[in-house]
């Protein structure tokens, strides 16, 4: 994967096979050493501790299940190229929350990419679900909660075009506000 | 949130273009999301659909995602599901074809054959 927003596309997809209808994007900077830290809560019906013995591994999960495959070995590969880590921690019915770490200035660390329209997309295509967004740096946050933004719409539906634009922008100023000047391909 | 007065205007505008939105059936256009698909250009590909639709005023076609469609070399794939029950699957799309697809398929209603999965099995 070319940068961190497919990432989350990808990873996110798992939490939506799995039957989240809440789902958390969060990316937070990190101090000494400066790393992004990447993380995606989920409230679906999670894995058993076999299964997630076995899901990073990307010749037992490619083969083996329908539901996970090469996503989640690919953004461990990515943090472990940029000196980061990489955690999985699930539970049956509860949930998953997969986390990845990126040292901010390794040469190896990944672009953001586009995050506002990663989210804008996950958005539009799953109404239904309860999106969390939430970025912190130092200095700065952002949040987006689908559902408030449902409240202020009064039945105007999320996935309406108009909607969308508006989200990508929003996100697009929050990623703006929160990483620039932190991540160099923010600015 | 801060921007609530902007999602009120927003809100505002969808409504009116609801009230004139006809009641014809709608196509479905549905894009390939899984890991495949995303490590070629999925993403891109359903962003131009929609940005497409949006710029034409077409508004009884729908944009959606959905998991491995079973052809991972060919990816980005995406299907279109017309309302008479016809299904065109699209293979190995960019941004630019998406565009293409929209203006000949959705509009003119002349499936590009050149970018189906009959014309990469070739």
């Amino acid at each position: 994967m070319k940068d961190i927003s497919l990432h989350l596309m990808d990873i996110a997809q798992n939490s939506i096979a799995a039957g989240a209808d809440r789902i958390t994007i969060s990316m937070r900077i990190l101090d000494e050493p400066e790393r992004l830290m990447v993380e995606i809560t989920d409230n679906g019906r999670g894995m058993d501790p076999e299964f997630l013995k076995e899901v990073a591994d990307p010749f037992k999960t490619s083969r083996t299940t329908r539901e996970v495959g090469l996503g989640i070995p690919l953004l461990k590969q990515s943090a472990e190229m940029a000196s980061g880590d990489f955690s999985i921690e699930s539970e049956p019915f509860k949930g998953t929350k997969v986390n990845a770490s990126f040292e901010i200035n390794h040469i190896d660390r990944i672009p953001l990419g586009d995050i506002a329209e990663t989210a804008g997309l996950l958005i539009k295509a799953n109404p239904n679900i309860s999106w969390l967004i939430h970025f912190t740096s130092p200095d700065n946050e952002f949040i987006m909660d689908t559902d408030e933004i449902k409240r202020h719409l009064e039945g105007v539906p999320i996935e309406d075009n108009n909607v969308l634009e508006w989200i990508q922008n929003t996100i697009n100023n929050g990623v703006q506000s929160v990483f620039g000047g932190v991540l160099d391909e923010v600015g | 949130m801060k921007s609530v007065e902007e999602l009120k205007a927003i809100r505002e505008k969808a409504l009116k273009e609801m009230s004139i939105r006809d009641n014809e059936d709608k196509t479905r256009i549905i894009v390939g999301m899984a890991t495949c698909g995303i490590a070629a250009g999925a993403k891109s590909v359903m962003s131009a659909f929609i940005d497409e639709l949006e710029k034409r005023n077409i508004r009884n076609v729908s944009v959606s995602m959905t998991g491995c469609i079973g052809i991972c070399r060919l990816e980005p794939v995406a299907e279109v599901l017309e309302a008479n029950g016809e299904k065109t699957t699209y293979v190995k799309l960019d941004a630019e074809k998406a565009r293409r697809i929209v203006a000949e398929h959705i509009v003119n209603q002349k499936p590009v054959t050149e970018f189906t999965v009959g014309a990469a099995e070739r």
